[in-house]
């Protein structure tokens, strides 16, 4: 959790390879230091990653372009699914493989919903109503996964590679194989710029979804009581807390998250591709997770930790996008630079630097005495 | 090294982060002796272990072993075990999901290739020797927890060691498994073996140990041989202070109880999916009890029922004369019922949560989803009861399980104190505890039924029960066979119990 976070505060006297000792154990150092590591090495490589312009669509609305722009706008999926999935890793001790596929299953869903059966391009409900059915059919998918999950007993990666295998055939199958498009301008709206504003608008939703998140743990106990099942389950229900409950509603909350990703991804092009939609995405939402330095395993999270996370890779995707990696050969790339940041972020790795800034620490004023 | 010694520890530290656990240690087993292993909780007893055992690296000091010339480098158990130091640990750290005699040979096999139907063998030639009553094909789960650690002393013996630890191997077995394990601690004694004893049960230290070493705040108190060493002084050198004694608030408070009034808690013909037989159980206000009989008799069954952590079958509870519905433990908190449970480590702490989130988390979800603490009173709560226990923690920011034992097990008591319960249930709050804390706890459960709460007390240690309980309710196989109060309520009379012919 956020507070969790916070550096408490300590003597002055400290010495400065204590403090590096200190920072190292920091759950949010190996996030912040995979982010500046990739902004130094943009600096140092094409200061001009960072310039940030006010150009004009074709629409001839003013909007901001850049790299960082496009970093924000293009993380903003994978930030509201690394909530979820944090909750969802934090209280079963396991993942969700299956949200890419429900993605294409809650666009599929808006656009039904929109285009009504005959595939028509003009809208045939408000968005609002869509976005509802959406949230409301995602969260029951979301539902079927925590039933298996967390009544049944049944694995996470086996119980959700049900949808992860199903989910793709059954968004083709809502909108009958076909591929709607809907050309009223508002609805792409939410995944790209409402006219006017020049900041993308994916930007805003998940800026929403993170204060809505940070508000839930501060003014609620899931954040106590999801970690206290991933823990310890049994101990839990004998403080009279529902383990059951708590890893369903994690998969709900995971449900909700899969329906607000699945509206942007749908808005950015007015259309849906059931096979390529939102794919491996799963897969990145689950490294958010984990270079955010939470136990794939469950137990204690950190919220924050995870969003950055999200960022980061995004960051790195964008990175490798600007300097002309093609995209076929773009994830082995990324695998690299994961491996780095995973095994930097091991606890034994971790021990191994904190024992060397010792023994530098202590080599020192051996020194200054000779 | 000294004249027949096999291990010598010289000047062991061992730091952690705010804490010395501890600080140059001197410890010398000879060969076939018992020693004894003595201290509170956070003592050092534990760490010294683990230094010896090569599970933490020690910070400063030498280890010597015979028949090594120079000091030893421990630096993984495998090391350990490779020079002839084996140990088995307070929590059983076998592999539940694997055979008997999977357990007993796992990480010792030679060469790539098992050969399985040796090493079943073997490992029923080991078992029948020590009279462990397990087949070596069976899964190791499907023991129970006594015959699961005497699986883990059968494997240490199996080695050949020239050292065996032993951390508080007699905390989850009951006096005949505890009679047997000694058997085999003195025919391992005959062979010259050096056996290091670590308990709380003084009985047993006095049983079976040559030699007593006193550890107290991570520092050597003393080495002293059994003969010269009386109980009462031990326990003083242990604790650094005088025993309160206990009896004598014990009189104080029995008169307070009004048996004739409504009783605070009724249960008839309770039965849960544990297994137990339909049983009745009454408590009053200001009342101490206890169930007390053998391992698996189902005492604990019994108060897990009361509390609705198994699922009753049959039966109705009554608190003050009503009715009431008690499905899941949160119902019985609701209804002021407070239950600590007999397994710590499963049952009780949150492992990787704070020791403040431990403390506060019952009264949490009493309060409900959407009504957390805030930090500063959480924070208030687990200063309070940290204060009030004397909970030995760093910051309430640590992590429970880097606390010891017994300070974990205060953790636990302090989160139902803090849920102000009118009826708690205490299942063996003193296993694997030290002397001062049990007393502490027995005191606090007195205080507690002079403050009108009532309190049902379970402890393996009949001692304690006498110390505490007006009224013990006596079980055996998962059935209540007697109650004793007033003048039957002494050793003779519960052993009576037990073995055999109704208390009527």
């Amino acid at each position: 959790m956020s507070t969790e976070t916070k550096t408490p505060v300590r003597k002055e006297s400290r010495s400065v390879g204590e403090m590096l000792k200190g920072l190292v154990r920091q759950q949010m150092f190996i996030p912040v230091a995979a982010l500046l590591a990739l902004v130094l090495f943009n600096l140092i490589a094409d200061p001009s990653f960072f310039a940030i312009k006010l150009g004009t669509n074709s629409a001839g609305d003013p909007v901001l372009t850049g790299y960082l722009i496009t970093i924000l706008d293009n993380a903003s999926e994978l930030v509201i699914l690394a909530i979820g999935m944090t909750l969802v890793t934090a209280a079963s001790g396991g993942q969700d493989i299956s949200v890419g596929a429900t993605i294409a299953i809650a666009g599929s869903v808006m656009l039904r919903v929109l285009c009504g059966a005959n595939a028509s391009s003009t809208m045939q409900a408000p968005i609002w109503v869509a976005f509802l059915i959406c949230c409301v059919v995602s969260m029951l998918f979301g539902a079927f996964n925590g039933v298996l999950v967390a009544y049944l007993k049944i694995q996470p990666m086996v119980a959700t590679l049900i949808l992860f295998t199903a989910g793709r055939s059954i968004a083709a199958w809502i909108n009958n194989n076909q591929l709607p498009i809907i050309s009223d301008p508002v609805f792409s709206y939410a995944g790209t710029f409402i006219p006017g504003c020049p900041v993308p608008t994916p930007i805003f939703i998940a800026i929403a979804c993170v204060a809505v998140i940070f508000l839930v743990l501060k003014f609620t106990n899931l954040g106590l009581y999801t970690q206290a099942v991933g823990i310890n389950a049994q101990s839990s229900r004998l403080n009279g807390i529902n383990p059951e409950k708590i890893k369903f509603l994690a998969y709900v909350i995971l449900g909700l998250c899969v329906a607000v990703a699945g509206y942007i991804k749908v808005s950015r092009f007015s259309t849906i591709n059931y096979s390529v939609v939102a794919k491996d995405i799963e897969m990145d939402a689950i490294l958010a997770v984990a270079l955010g330095g939470n136990a794939l395993g469950g137990g204690k999270f950190n919220m924050a930790a995870s969003i950055l996370g999200a960022y980061v890779i995004q960051f790195l995707t964008t990175t490798l996008f600007k300097f002309n990696v093609n995209s076929s050969a773009l994830p082995a790339y990324k695998a690299v630079v994961v491996i780095i940041l995973v095994v930097m972020s091991a606890p034994a790795v971790k021990a191994k630097l904190g024992s060397l800034r010792k023994k530098n620490g202590s080599a020192k004023p051996a020194k200054e005495a000779a | 090294m000294q004249e027949g010694a096999v291990l010598e520890l010289r000047g062991i530290s061992k730091f952690f982060p705010g804490v010395k656990a501890l600080q140059n240690v001197d410890f010398t087993l000879r060969a076939g002796e018992v020693h004894a292993l003595m201290g509170e909780n956070g003592a050092g007893k534990s760490t010294l272990i683990k230094c010896l055992t090569g599970v933490y690296p020690k910070d400063e000091g030498e280890i010597y072993m015979a028949g090594h010339d120079k000091a030893v480098n421990i630096r993984s158990p495998q090391d350990a075990q490779n020079i002839g130091i084996s140990t088995v640990y307070q929590e059983i750290t076998l592999c539940p999901n694997l055979t008997v005699a999977e357990n007993m040979y796992i990480g010792r096999t030679k060469g790539s290739v098992t050969h399985w139907k040796q090493m079943n063998r073997g490992a029923e030639k080991i078992l029948s020797e020590l009279g462990i009553p397990a087949a070596p094909g069976q899964q190791l789960s499907s023991c129970s927890i006594a015959v699961q650690q005497m699986v883990a002393i059968a494997r240490a013996v199996d080695m050949d060691c020239k050292v065996l630890i032993l951390d508080e191997p007699t905390s989850s077995l009951d006096e005949s498994e505890v009679a047997k394990l000694f058997n085999l601690m003195r025919d391992l004694k005959a062979r010259g073996v050096g056996i290091i004893f670590v308990t709380h049960f003084l009985d047993q230290v006095y049983e079976i140990s040559d030699r007593i070493t006193v550890l107290r705040d991570g520092q050597l108190v003393g080495e002293y041989v059994i003969e010269d060493m009386p109980r009462v002084q031990l326990v003083s050198k242990m604790l650094g202070k005088e025993l309160g004694d206990i009896s004598g608030i014990k009189e104080q408070s029995d008169a307070s109880v009004d048996m004739g009034s409504v009783p605070v808690l009724e249960a008839e013909q309770l039965a849960s999916t544990a297994g137990i037989k339909p049983f009745d159980f009454s408590i009053h206000k200001g009342e101490v009890n206890g169930f007390t009989g053998l391992l698996g008799s189902g005492r604990s069954e019994c108060v897990r029922a009361i509390f609705g952590a198994d699922r009753t079958v049959g039966g109705t509870i009554k608190m003050n004369g009503k009715p009431v519905k008690i499905r899941k433990p949160l119902d019985a908190m609701k209804n002021g019922i407070g239950y600590l449970p007999e397994d710590r480590k499963l049952d009780g702490i949150v492992g990787d949560l704070s020791v403040r989130d431990n403390i506060i988390l019952a009264l949490q979800v009493m309060k409900g989803f959407f009504k957390p603490f805030s930090r500063a009173q959480a924070e208030a709560f687990a200063d309070e009861y940290i204060k009030l226990l004397e909970i030995k923690t760093a910051s309430s920011d640590t992590p429970i399980n880097s606390l010891s034992g017994g300070n974990q097990q205060k953790c636990i008591v302090a989160r139902w104190l803090l849920t102000n319960p009118v009826y708690l249930i205490l299942d063996e709050p003193t296993r694997g505890i030290d002397v001062g804390t049990k007393t502490e706890i027995q005191k606090l459960v007195l205080q507690l039924a002079g403050e009108g709460k009532s309190v049902t007390f379970i402890s393996s240690e009949t001692d304690e029960m006498l110390n505490t309980c007006s009224r013990l309710v006596v079980m055996r196989d998962r059935k209540v066979v007697g109650e004793l109060k007033g003048a039957d309520l002494n050793q003779d009379m519960i052993m009576a119990t037990i073995a055999g012919g109704e208390a009527q």
